[in-house]
């Protein structure tokens, strides 16, 4: 279970990675967001930004076009 | 600022619905990834400061906008851009579609930018040529000129024009 989560299904770029950075605000350090979302740019895009902001992303799948990722706040 | 901090700097001249997104997608997004951004906004980029945005589209001279309708997509020829209120059309139109597809709209980048401390800077040339009041513009804001900007530009690591 993610201490947080964030439904950015409908939205499209950059939202998903603006909600997101938001939400991990309220994340503690070492802390987990769950962020689902149907924009398929969304896939390269949290990996960019986790790349950049050393963030970790722990898992992302995908199931009827839903996207699910699982970010663990590092910085 | 740390030394190996990179920061993005972006010159934002045009003012149309359209091209209003580039800049403040591209802003929010790397401020969002930790970039300290700066934009400055001169000539027809200067309205997008503006409390009040009246943010319109216009196809003419850009045979590239095409509008999906129907499975197909739709041109206008550019004497039919000249009808009045077809431009207003347009612009109604794409803010459905931007609606309709979850695409943000300049306002919500707008403040997004703001909330996360873009340093936004308005053109003084600019603001006198066009005769544009800072009580017209969204608080915050800063003035300058160009060497305020090349100071800023030395600075960053990237740094574009739109």
């Amino acid at each position: 279970m993610a201490d947080a989560t964030l439904d950015a299904k409908g939205l499209n770029c950059p939202l998903p990675i603006l909600k997101a950075r938001k939400a991990l605000k309220d994340v503690a350090d070492g802390g987990t967001l769950e962020i689902l979302a149907t924009d398929p740019g969304a896939v390269a895009d949290f990996e960019a930004f986790c790349r950049q902001t050393g963030n970790e992303l722990l898992e992302h799948s995908e199931d009827g076009g839903t996207y699910r990722f699982l970010i663990k706040k590092v910085a | 600022m740390s030394a190996e901090e990179k920061s993005m700097s972006i010159i934002v001249t045009k003012g149309s619905l359209d091209w209003a997104y580039p800049p403040f997608i591209l802003a929010t997004t790397a401020a969002a990834m930790g970039l300290p951004v700066t934009l400055f906004f001169t000539f027809y980029g200067l309205p997008l400061l503006l409390k009040d945005l009246k943010l319109q589209v216009t196809a003419a001279g850009n045979p590239a906008m095409k509008m999906p309708m129907g499975g197909m997509h739709m041109g206008l020829p550019n004497i039919v851009t000249a009808i009045p209120g077809v431009d207003a059309a347009c612009s109604v139109m794409m803010k459905n579609l931007i609606k309709k597809k979850g695409v943000a709209s300049i306002e919500e980048l707008r403040e997004m930018a703001v909330e996360a401390e873009v340093r936004m800077i308005a053109c003084q040339m600019t603001m006198d040529l066009f005769e544009y009041d800072k009580e017209d513009m969204i608080d915050g804001i800063d003035i300058g000129g160009a060497a305020t900007y090349i100071e800023c530009a030395t600075q960053a690591d990237i740094n574009l024009f739109i």
